[in-house]
């Protein structure tokens, strides 16, 4: 009958929702489209007293003299050798513990699995000042083993392989056990070869978590040469001389790399973060 | 899942009749099963296991700067706790900011999720746009939330006084920092709540709108007699771990107004830290730190219950 007003109506609420969510989007993306549009803006462009919401320039001046003025580069690379070792240290033990609990009988096997579970309740702030005792005894501060070795083993990753192993079609491994294969060779050529899905996931997701760890790294170094990126780019801001621009060129540096991991990386993170919650 | 769980119950049995040589070959299956868990397990008891139970035996003594016991004090330190102005000043504010963050950042988040799952063009977009704030850590985001804050040239000054509302010094006026952070903090969550009720949402079967669509039913009355119900163990699993976050919460207060101005931002890690790790008093951190802890675990073992019964009732 009035088919055409249908449409028209159904067109508004369209263009309604559009809009609606262009504004909300608009003001999601805001604070990291500050940081990045700062960080190629020419200090005049900066230092005009209002915000400046679209840049001219594409100017680079800022990027350059924020790696020369300050240690950026060191605690870029900081931060990498930490993130990198957590996640290959995660991805080694967590598959290694998750193929014994999802494959293999050995005695104590659910009290052990469920004493690992029960960590998931303590946060690691009840168990900080202990850790951090322990590091100053062994005279671990400011090293990058006191950063690393405490989070080599995380029972998230665990938990997330385990549930992903248990998965597996189980008629592959009987055969291979036909054939006469043990426990390491079934584990390197078949379980971890089809978890590659799993194991990407736990990579991303222990990557991005060690890079943007705030309160661990914060108490074990106060030596400038050893401290992570996110450390470092809070210290910039305390100093007082430093320019807007300065600082959120290394707000940029230190962004780039989980930006990069969100853009390529977000299914593997979802796929993560849904396992991990939907499972519990 | 059903199906992971029936094999892991398995009973384990070295059965007493099998051969010798069947015998021989579990043995040494249980000695490689005990080798795969050996790295879990030593490094999990070194930085999990032994320092939960040092800091329950740490929460009873004084100790020294270094950190070595001094005198054994009992429950004294609870007692001080409790009668501690300034510790019950901060349980009140970590509430506070568990009120003000955990159901607007939810309740943002819904509707984010809600308007992105429309069968509309162009939804990946803004997904993505929705989902990036997950990339941003504490550290960056406190810097970048510090210069949005400044009082001269933020950008928030600058929209109130473009619409002629006076300035707000919204990180140094003890009426406005903690609701600032929790502004900044919503905004830092709002990434994951996004994820996770996308990922909810998504699991709905799409069926059953298409029924309720025949039987007349209008988009509101799809949403809360379809939507909310079957979105419930969801919501409520966020509810639980957002709220365990806002107990958690640090790095924004240390970075952005290291607990003042006039202790009106002092949360409970932010006073954990000042107490172990500014005046060196470990014991009283260690106290701290475990009545964090039991908080939580109250928390965990709620949403394991509710989880449960959400089970049964489907």
């Amino acid at each position: 009958m009035n088919s055409l007003s249908v449409k028209a109506k159904n067109k508004m609420t369209l263009i309604v929702h559009y809009l609606l969510l262009l504004m909300l989007a608009i003001i999601v993306i805001y604070p990291v489209y500050f940081a990045l549009s700062y960080t190629f803006m020419t200090p005049q462009e900066i230092n005009t007293g209002a915000p400046n919401f679209l840049p001219e320039s594409f100017y680079l001046g800022n990027i350059i003299e924020v790696i020369q003025t300050t240690p950026i580069l060191r605690f870029i690379l900081n931060s990498f050798i930490i993130a990198t070792a957590v996640m290959i240290g995660e991805l080694i033990t967590g598959s290694l513990a998750a193929y014994a609990f999802a494959f293999i009988p050995f005695k104590g096997r659910n009290f052990i699995f469920a004493l690992f579970l029960a960590t998931l309740m303590v946060p690691s702030e009840v168990t900080v000042i202990p850790r951090y005792l322990m590091m100053n005894a062994l005279g671990w501060m400011n090293t990058y083993q006191g950063l690393i070795v405490p989070h080599l083993a995380t029972v998230f990753g665990i938990f997330l392989l385990r549930q992903f192993f248990m998965q597996l079609p189980k008629e592959l491994m009987d055969a291979a056990k036909m054939d006469g294969a043990g426990h390491a060779r079934i584990f390197l050529t078949i379980v971890l070869p089809l978890s590659r899905p799993a194991l990407g996931t736990l990579a991303v997701y222990s990557f991005l978590n060690t890079w943007n760890q705030y309160l661990w790294p914060l108490l074990m170094t106060n030596s400038e040469t050893m401290r992570p990126v996110q450390i470092g780019i809070t210290m910039l801001e305390n100093e007082e001389f430093m320019e807007w621009n300065l600082i959120l060129a290394g707000v940029t540096i230190a962004l780039l790399p989980s930006l990069i991991l969100l853009v390529f990386g977000l299914k593997q993170l979802v796929a993560g973060i849904t396992a991990g919650s939907v499972k519990q | 899942m059903q199906n992971s769980e029936k094999a892991f119950e398995r009973p384990f049995v070295l059965n007493k009749a099998a051969s010798p040589a069947k015998r021989k070959r579990l043995r040494k299956e249980q000695i490689i099963g005990y080798g795969f868990i050996m790295p879990s397990v030593i490094l999990l008891s070194a930085f999990v296991f032994f320092p939960f139970f040092q800091s329950i035996y740490l929460s009873f003594f004084m100790t020294d700067p270094i950190g070595n016991i001094v005198a054994f004090v009992g429950i004294q330190n609870y007692m001080d706790l409790f009668t501690d102005p300034e510790f019950l000043n901060s349980l009140k504010i970590t509430f506070l900011f568990t009120i003000y963050t955990v159901p607007t950042g939810i309740f943002i988040a819904l509707l984010l999720a809600v308007l992105t799952t429309s069968k509309a063009k162009g939804m990946k977009v803004f997904q993505f746009a929705f989902s990036l704030p997950i990339a941003m850590s504490v550290g960056t985001s406190s810097v970048i939330w510090l210069l949005l804050f400044n009082p001269t040239s933020g950008v928030f000054n600058y929209i109130l006084n473009s619409l002629g509302i006076p300035s707000v010094h919204w990180l140094t006026d003890p009426n406005w920092a903690l609701t600032s952070i929790a502004l900044m903090t919503i905004w830092m969550t709002l990434g994951l709540n996004f994820i996770i009720l996308l990922a909810g949402l998504q699991g709905i079967p799409k069926d059953l709108y298409e029924s309720a669509k025949i039987d007349g039913a209008n988009q509101i009355q799809l949403f809360f007699k379809i939507t909310i119900p079957l979105l419930s163990p969801t919501l409520f699993f966020l509810l639980i771990i957002s709220v365990i976050n806002a107990l958690q919460a640090f790095g924004q207060f240390n970075v952005m107004t290291n607990g003042g101005p006039m202790n009106s931002t002092n949360v409970f890690v932010f006073s954990l830290y000042q107490e172990a790790f500014v005046n060196f008093q470990f014991g009283l951190g260690s106290t701290r730190a475990l009545i964090l802890f039991v908080i939580i675990l109250v928390l965990t073992w709620l949403q394991f219950k509710v989880g449960e019964k959400k089970v049964h009732y489907q």
